[in-house]
């Protein structure tokens, strides 16, 4: 499908994304200002506060994002999945800026004029307003300028909670291997940015010394601004809809991890229940542990996990491989430790797939991981950052099998491997072993002759008091789903670009 | 002389920052009417004098009478939107059209719009800026003369008894600063106004003073007349004239 096409078919949808990132970034920054500025002022007043202030400001710019995002989903008000968290964090991101720039915009005015304001005798507050906030304007709105630029490229790591906007594209591209998502998400962002620098560029143009004689100018920036307000305005209305099915019935809210299978899963299960005429609410692509610790904290209530996952990520245990045994001992340990119900196996499981290009593998006769030691000296490997760190991830796998490589194996994105599997540029990679883009690169699954990886059966997990409304679905899907079938249906969507929700409903009609 | 009041009056003032002794204990009368020049080298104190008049600065011991009341027990912001003041290099708001830069203190005091700007349009004539060229120029489009002129119009506008003026010619080229003194002179002399006025240059003191205070070290080491200054045997005071006959 050409560029073109794919915006011809998708353009509602990216607009709508695109709404939902002017909604972020516009009231995160919006926050930003309302409690920098004031700030900024104050500390030019109280020197004793500079120090620390502005040192929690930066701190709070230099912690990772996505580590932000997750710090925050478990604080109570102002945590939890979805746009408040994104909001609070970007604000978080986009304070620095405005506190520093508006300390440094009024201390930096010519100690004359601030002389010659009190010598006049302007009282402090006709000081600030008269003179201190008209002349630090330019460099206060350089300082917005970069806060709003930052909150645009940031909120795109937002879709990571749940929060959406165009970094739900930037995600799916990459997972579904799609360059139409990547390029639209990627070039949309960079467009508003542009347009955010350019509009307040303008603002700040008026805010010059003698440019009484632009008024346009100010006009124009000040139509872009509402014009902004009205385009994010616009997305409150359909919103309203969907909060008021929030009263009464009951609600079942589904979440996801962020990768295509796990969206698909809970599809599945959303369109089950919604068939049995329960409202069910999608909180999908939700990144890392965050489904988990959202499950703790009662924001979502079921989501598809993986038993190894939960036996070793979470429970913290060390890999096992009878898979009848990791299934009993999370299901126990998780009704015990978090009140959660581990529901039925599906009947697949996602075990990791130890992937190498198909033509390799032909040329070579490889079957199993073994046949390839040998010839793995010179191979650049590359894992997910999940596979390097966890505890049945590669020092184990390494280990185990003997490998030695002679470059340091690259860490990256998981969805990222694949590319660089099929290009060359990596020789070996730890994919999922029902990954629809093994058969669809030409890939081969090298087989775990030595049984090292503990099985990952796919299950639902979900908060125990649901599970009257949740049980006739897990048992609908006890053992329905085959390896085969879910590489199928993951195909379906990564190789085939049709939507989670499309493959999902086609699923449930036939089964 | 003597018989009009006291506008301004400093006992024994002390001024000190940490064990560094600014002022030594001055006093000094200022009359109505008066131009009073602070005379002396950088750094004698005489621009912290200046500045304890309008309360800028407060004293740390001894104490400045406005119209007989201490500075203390005034409300600052009152104070001040009394007190002309020009600073050196006229201190303009560059954000300000000149218009807005002189309307500035009657702005403060809530004037009407009607009287400020006709307020506006004769100082600006009063200090020899036609309003129809400079109303409406920005303080960075005007010369370093121009924009004096602006700061002492600015300084008038609120019609205030005392003027202060800190070196306000220092920074100007010689003819520009010599026509600026003659016209200043006339100026006060018209108004009536009291004046305090500080300059390390003997010419303009002797040009625009009734009275002369020679400050050295933080202290006033001679107050006196214009004439009497000449005939002083102080020797700091005959340095000073070296100066002019210098010229």
């Amino acid at each position: 499908m050409s560029f073109f096409q794919f915006l011809q078919e998708n353009w509602r949808e990216l607009l709508g994304l695109t709404r939902e990132h002017v909604v972020l970034v516009l009231i995160s920054t919006g926050l930003a200002v309302a409690i920098g500025v004031p700030l900024g002022v104050l500390l030019t007043r109280t020197k004793s506060l500079r120090t620390p202030v502005l040192g929690f400001a930066n701190v709070m710019q230099t912690v990772p994002s996505l580590a932000l995002f997750g710090l925050l989903i478990p604080i109570p008000f102002i945590g939890g999945i979805g746009a408040r968290t994104a909001i609070i964090a970007l604000a978080l991101y986009a304070l620095l800026p405005v506190i520093r720039n508006t300390v440094t915009g009024i201390l930096g005015l010519e100690p004359k004029i601030q002389e010659a304001a009190v010598a006049m005798g302007m009282t402090g507050w006709q000081r600030l307003r008269l003179v201190e906030i008209p002349l630090a304007m330019p460099v206060m709105l350089t300082g917005i300028r970069v806060a709003v630029v930052i909150s645009v490229g940031v909120a795109t790591v937002a879709a990571a909670v749940g929060a959406g906007g165009l970094g739900t594209y930037i995600f799916r591209g990459l997972r579904q291997n799609d360059n139409n998502l990547l390029l639209a998400g990627a070039i949309a962002s960079a467009v508003l940015a542009l347009l955010c620098d350019f509009a307040i560029g303008q603002v700040a143009k008026a805010y010059e010394i003698g440019a009484r004689r632009s008024v346009g100018r100010k006009f124009f920036s000040f139509g872009f601004a509402a014009a902004l307000i009205l385009f994010a305005l616009s997305s409150l209305v359909p919103g309203l809809r969907s909060t008021a099915s929030e009263t009464g019935i009951e609600k079942i809210v589904v979440g996801s991890k962020d990768f295509t299978e796990s969206v698909i899963l809970a599809e599945i299960l959303a369109q089950i229940l919604e068939r049995d005429g329960i409202v069910v609410e999608r909180e999908f692509e939700l990144g890392g542990n965050i489904p988990h610790d959202s499950l703790i904290s009662g924001q979502i209530d079921v989501y598809p996990e993986y038993t190894g996952t939960a036996y070793t990520a979470i429970l913290k245990h060390p890999p096992l491989t009878d898979p009848q045994e990791v299934y009993k001992q999370t299901k126990t340990e998780y009704a015990a430790k978090f009140d959660l119900v581990v529901g039925p196996p599906l009947g697949f499981a996602n075990d990791f797939a130890i992937l190498v290009r198909g033509e390799v593998a032909r040329e070579n006769g490889l079957q199993t991981i073994s046949d390839a030691v040998p010839l793995a000296r010179n191979w650049q490997a590359g894992f997910g950052q999940d596979f390097m760190s966890r505890a049945d991830g590669y020092p184990g796998f390494a280990k185990v099998y003997a490998f030695n490589f002679a470059k340091q194996p690259r860490e990256m994105d998981l969805s990222l491997t694949y590319r660089a599997l099929q290009s060359g540029e990596l020789d070996i990679i730890a994919g999922n072993s029902t990954d629809g883009l093994i058969s669809a690169l030409d890939l081969f699954q090298l087989k775990d002759d030595r049984h090292y990886f503990p099985p990952y059966q796919a299950v639902f997990i979900a908060r125990s008091t649901k599970l009257g409304v949740l049980n006739a679905a897990f048992q609908k899907l006890n053992n329905a789903i085959s390896t085969e079938e879910m590489r199928n249906l993951n195909y379906e969507v990564d190789g085939n670009k049709r939507s989670p929700h499309e493959v999902a409903a086609e699923w449930v009609r036939s089964n | 002389m003597a018989e009009t009041p006291v506008k301004i009056q400093f006992r024994s003032t002390t001024y000190t920052v940490g064990s560094t002794v600014i002022l030594d204990g001055i006093s000094l009368e200022v009359h109505e009417g008066e131009t009073v020049i602070l005379l002396g080298e950088s750094g004698c104190g005489k621009t912290t004098t200046l500045k304890m008049i309008n309360r800028l600065i407060e004293p740390t011991d001894g104490e400045v009478l406005v119209e007989g009341k201490p500075t203390t027990e005034w409300d600052p912001i009152i104070l001040r939107r009394r007190i002309g003041y020009v600073l050196q290099e006229a201190g303009l708001m560059p954000h300000f059209s000149v218009a807005d830069n002189v309307g500035l203190v009657p702005k403060l005091q809530d004037w009407e719009k009607e009287r400020r700007a006709a307020r506006i349009i004769e100082m600006l004539e009063l200090v020899g800026l036609p309003p129809a060229r400079f109303a409406d120029r920005f303080p960075h489009e005007l010369s370093g003369g121009q924009s004096q002129r602006v700061g002492v119009a600015r300084a008038l506008a609120a019609d205030p008894d005392i003027i202060l003026l800190d070196e306000p010619f220092g920074a100007l080229d010689a003819i520009t600063r010599t026509r600026l003194q003659r016209e200043f002179a006339e100026l006060v002399r018209s108004l009536h106004k009291t004046a305090v006025f500080v300059t390390h240059d003997l010419h303009e003191a002797m040009l625009l003073g009734t009275r002369i205070a020679l400050m050295e070290k933080g202290q006033i080491v001679l107050s006196t007349t214009p004439d009497e200054f000449v005939r002083s045997e102080l020797p700091l005071a005959k340095q000073y004239m070296g100066t002019i006959a210098m010229r």
